[in-house]
């Protein structure tokens, strides 16, 4: 029973990471129809540079903020640069220059940084608090809770109370109609990737203190983990993001901790199968499953 | 009369064949112009070139002297023109009252936008009654009154109006041609109005354009479309 509860908050906490990050995907899956592959790679990208900047100065916490900040200017800088130009037509198109960005983006990151795992500090302590000798939640794990609570409060109340939410969520819509009531719409969607690309250096901030360290392909199978999420909530769905993340984040721990760790990816796999194969629209969708 | 719009030998194609061929128009300020044909004419491309949405291989549109080219589809909302597409364009995934909000986003003067809401709240009763829908879940008359109160929301000079009775009973187009009519006379609201309903267009109209095949084959008083037997038959076909 104590085992049990251990691995609940951890696969909670994990699952907050997932959540963050799988909304991440579905805020560009929502605007651009394109699953932006290069997610992972861009997080550990700027996480580089905060941690970089943390040994530098000496601040966590300024580390911090600069990757998040670096995610804003990464992504913006993507849709501008690459994203723009990418024929609509097929969705493969996305994917393989989403692809060819992972190649280019860890290939980079090797070059500079070389190919070693270095270690990634957490700013919290991540000894879990006893309860009657039940292991719970560390300092750290409430952190990554209280992180992304907050930044799914904010994305929501931007996006339903605010002006410039309007506009993304109309951009994304329903773009010809947008432009001709003066939106700009290229504007929202590089807003858009900018916004779902800091969300994404936060989530990998929040998760690297607990992987084996920094290194280019470091964010691969969290991607893998938190696609998996966002297809089980459903792509259209933000809810169904945080859902899936969660759901993800604890089937993970729990066949981690029951059956061992290298079962643990094949049963991600698993999960992903059984959702495409029973209700490809994901757990969130409004219609019955719909072959794509 | 001073003309507000003018298109001056447009030639407008998708791809390779050309679907408008030189296209001569006037819109005088503050009238109602239809636009008529049949399926096919041209008549929706010539709406979306007017607008911006496409860009003509030849020829210009002239909005109060200016030349539109170069001019980008979102700036002109703020030259005071106000496109309801083909369909109407309500975004179905958001409220009435955020389709009317989108309306009037790019004005900088707030307490204007508000009382402009407000008068359209006023004018389309039933949309007053449904500010949380969800636009899907409108009726063909509901929605049409939302694209025409989103337009009204930026306070424009020129509405351009695709098919608006399009789908809907004859009771609601005389409703909306008839507040067609009063925002002529009253605001001095200048109109250009592609119709298949050539009844009901030609009711409120100032000017008649006919249109068939991507040219224009007649442009006359709308009076004269309408009484003249001759030409009602040569070009509207009853």
């Amino acid at each position: 029973m104590d085992r049990f509860v251990f691995l609940t908050f951890d696969g909670l906490s994990r699952g907050a990471v997932y959540a963050a990050f799988a909304l991440a995907l579905v805020l560009i899956w929502r605007a651009t129809r394109i699953v932006n592959f290069a997610q992972g790679a861009m997080a550990v990208a700027t996480a580089y540079v905060g941690y970089s900047v943390s040994a530098a100065t000496g601040s966590y916490w300024l580390g911090f903020v600069v990757a998040v900040l670096g995610g804003l200017v990464l992504g913006a800088a993507t849709e501008r640069v690459v994203m723009r130009f990418v024929d609509h037509s097929s969705h493969l198109n996305g994917v393989v220059v989403a692809l060819g960005l992972v190649l280019v983006i860890q290939g980079v990151l090797g070059m500079i940084y070389g190919n070693e795992f270095r270690p990634a500090e957490a700013p919290f302590s991540r000894e879990a608090f006893t309860v009657g000798g039940i292991a719970l939640l560390s300092p750290f794990d409430l952190f990554v809770f209280g992180a992304v609570f907050i930044v799914v409060v904010l994305l929501a109340v931007l996006f339903t109370r605010t002006s410039v939410g309007l506009r993304m969520r109309a951009s994304a819509f329903a773009p010809d109609v947008s432009r001709l009531l003066g939106v700009n719409v290229g504007g929202m969607l590089t807003l858009g990737w900018a916004l779902a690309a800091a969300v994404g250096s936060l989530a990998g901030m929040l998760v690297l203190p607990t992987e084996l360290g920094l290194h280019p392909n470091a964010m691969d199978i969290v991607f893998v983990s938190s696609f998996t999420a966002a297809v089980v909530g459903g792509l259209d769905s933000a809810v169904g993001a945080v859902a899936g993340g969660l759901i993800v984040g604890l089937l993970l721990s729990y066949v981690s901790g029951y059956l061992g760790a290298t079962v643990a990816p094949i049963a991600v796999l698993l999960l992903l199968v059984v959702v495409l194969l029973g209700r490809p629209g994901g757990l969130f969708s409004r219609s019955a499953a719909r072959a794509v | 009369m001073t003309a507000l719009l003018e298109a001056q030998g447009l030639t407008v194609g998708y791809g390779a064949a050309p679907v408008l061929h030189d296209v001569d128009l006037t819109v005088a300020q503050g009238s109602i112009t239809a636009v008529l044909g049949a399926n096919g004419a041209g008549k929706t491309t010539l709406l979306r070139t007017l607008s911006g949405l496409l860009r003509p291989a030849a020829g210009r549109v002239v909005l109060e002297g200016q030349d539109l080219r170069g001019v980008r589809v979102e700036q002109m909302v703020r030259r005071g023109v106000a496109h309801v597409p083909e369909g109407r364009g309500v975004v179905t995934e958001l409220t009435v009252d955020e389709n009317l909000r989108l309306g009037g986003l790019w004005r900088r003067d707030r307490a204007d936008t508000k009382r402009a809401l407000d008068e359209v709240y006023g004018l389309f009763e039933p949309l007053a009654r449904r500010r949380r829908f969800p636009g899907h879940q409108l009726s063909g008359g509901e929605r049409q009154m939302l694209a025409l109160g989103r337009a009204l929301v930026g306070r424009p000079r020129l509405l351009l109006l695709d098919e608006p009775s399009l789908g809907l009973a004859p009771r609601v187009t005389a409703q909306i041609m008839a507040l067609l009519r009063t925002l002529r006379d009253g605001t001095g609201l200048t109109v250009l109005l592609v119709e298949q309903n050539v009844r009901g267009a030609l009711s409120v109209a100032d000017t008649g354009v006919v249109m068939s095949l991507g040219r224009v084959v007649a442009n006359a008083d709308a009076a004269a479309l309408r009484d003249d037997e001759d030409m009602r038959h040569a070009y509207l076909g009853f």
